[in-house]
């Protein structure tokens, strides 16, 4: 079905009004904060008849050694903003974050870290896919579309982090930018309905810390480009090579 | 003896007229559907979406999945902004309720939609809960 040619001018109109008002406010931005100095995080709103575009990719640093024990307010953040109640079973119940407690075993040395869904750049979940429900967004986001999803589980297998689970119970209390639903597969969606927006995932606002840094990684003005640049961060698995959006520093 | 058979018939054909005029004046039943909440016109012509409603929200959807076009003119989400039924307590009945505006008409040519075992059928979709054991 293709739109209403009228809709195609609307849309186009407010395509042009919409960049010409971010022009405005991204001059008054620079106005008000001086010479040199920017906003760099991801205040801009994507306009919303744009499709994302892959000159983005969004993406995590996250510091372990500000990771506090005995906290997990990543975790419940993510379980409030998509309500992921459990059924008590938490061998299958939805997970789309977890802590993770990594121990050296030579030194005892104990490191805790947040682990969701790494957002590959070559995910094996899609990879797997037998309908085309797994894929990776333009700006490097890799979501289940639940609309062709059939609940194969391939794409739980193929992931190397556990990140995805399968919703086993009919579900009733949905968000409205969260649907979910029984015999699909779901994960962190790196609250793309936030990211769309112009806001920062429900984790990385949620940690007290300020452990999780989220950002586009491809502007080399962005905060966490630019930490990435001056600080050694690695990937989990690195060996597999996926080229993940999430990274990690003190590990 | 014969005026009361008279009577008898008179009342029969009455009845019958009676009965006939009655199925042609009320037709077949149809749904009864629910007035939107506010507004005047729909996002498009009244017929066209009657007809089309299901394409626009297919194409809205991949759009808005795949692409991360996030207009709302066509998205489920704008339904609910004027296609809300409310109950007894002044909430807005859920897809549970066949009062609910998608069910008035798909209950009617019994068709089963899937979209809200996924996605919330009221607006605003559920608090959060923080129930978690």
């Amino acid at each position: 079905m293709s739109r209403l040619p009228e809709n195609d001018n609307k849309n186009r109109i407010d395509h042009y009004r919409r960049k010409l008002l971010g022009a405005g406010a991204a001059l008054t931005g620079a106005a008000t904060l001086g010479p040199g100095v920017f906003f760099t995080s991801i205040a801009r709103a994507k306009p919303d008849a744009e499709p994302v575009s892959s000159e983005v990719r969004w993406g995590f640093l996250i510091d372990t050694n500000k990771c506090v024990d005995n906290c997990d307010k990543c975790v419940t953040a993510c379980n409030d903003e998509f309500n992921l109640t459990g059924f008590g079973r938490p061998e299958t119940d939805a997970q789309w974050i977890r802590t993770v407690t990594l121990r050296d075993k030579k030194t005892g040395h104990t490191t805790k870290l947040p682990l969701m869904c790494q957002h590959c750049a070559h995910p094996p979940c899609v990879d797997v896919c037998p309908t085309g429900a797994s894929f990776k967004r333009a700006d490097g986001i890799v979501l289940v579309d639940k609309h062709t999803c059939i609940g194969c589980r391939y794409c739980m297998i193929a992931c190397p982090y556990k990140a995805r689970s399968f919703v086993h119970e009919t579900i009733e209390n949905q968000k409205e930018y969260g649907p979910r639903g029984k015999g699909t597969v779901e994960s962190c969606t790196l609250c793309v309905h936030r990211v769309d927006k112009g806001e920062i995932p429900a984790c990385a606002e949620a940690c007290p810390e300020k452990a999780i840094l989220f950002g586009n990684m491809n502007d080399a003005n962005s905060d966490i480009a630019r930490r990435m640049a001056s600080t050694a961060s690695t990937e989990i698995r690195g060996d597999l090579r996926l080229d993940l959006g999430v990274r990690y520093q003190g590990i | 003896m014969k005026d009361k058979s008279k009577i008898q018939s008179a009342g029969l054909i009455a009845f019958i007229f009676a009965f006939f005029s009655f199925e042609v004046i009320a037709g077949v039943p149809v749904p009864d559907i629910p007035e939107a909440v506010k507004g005047e016109e729909c996002v498009e012509e009244t017929g066209f979406m009657r007809r089309n409603h299901m394409e626009l929200l297919s194409h809205q959807r991949d759009d808005t999945v795949r692409k991360g076009i996030r207009t709302s003119k066509h998205s489920l989400k704008n339904c609910f902004t004027c296609h809300i039924v409310k109950g007894m307590d002044n909430q807005p009945v859920t897809a549970k309720d066949p009062r609910h505006f998608c069910r008035e008409c798909h209950d009617y040519a019994a068709v089963r939609v899937d979209c809200f075992q996924c996605h919330t059928s009221i607006p605003g979709g559920a608090k959060t809960t923080g129930a978690r054991p």
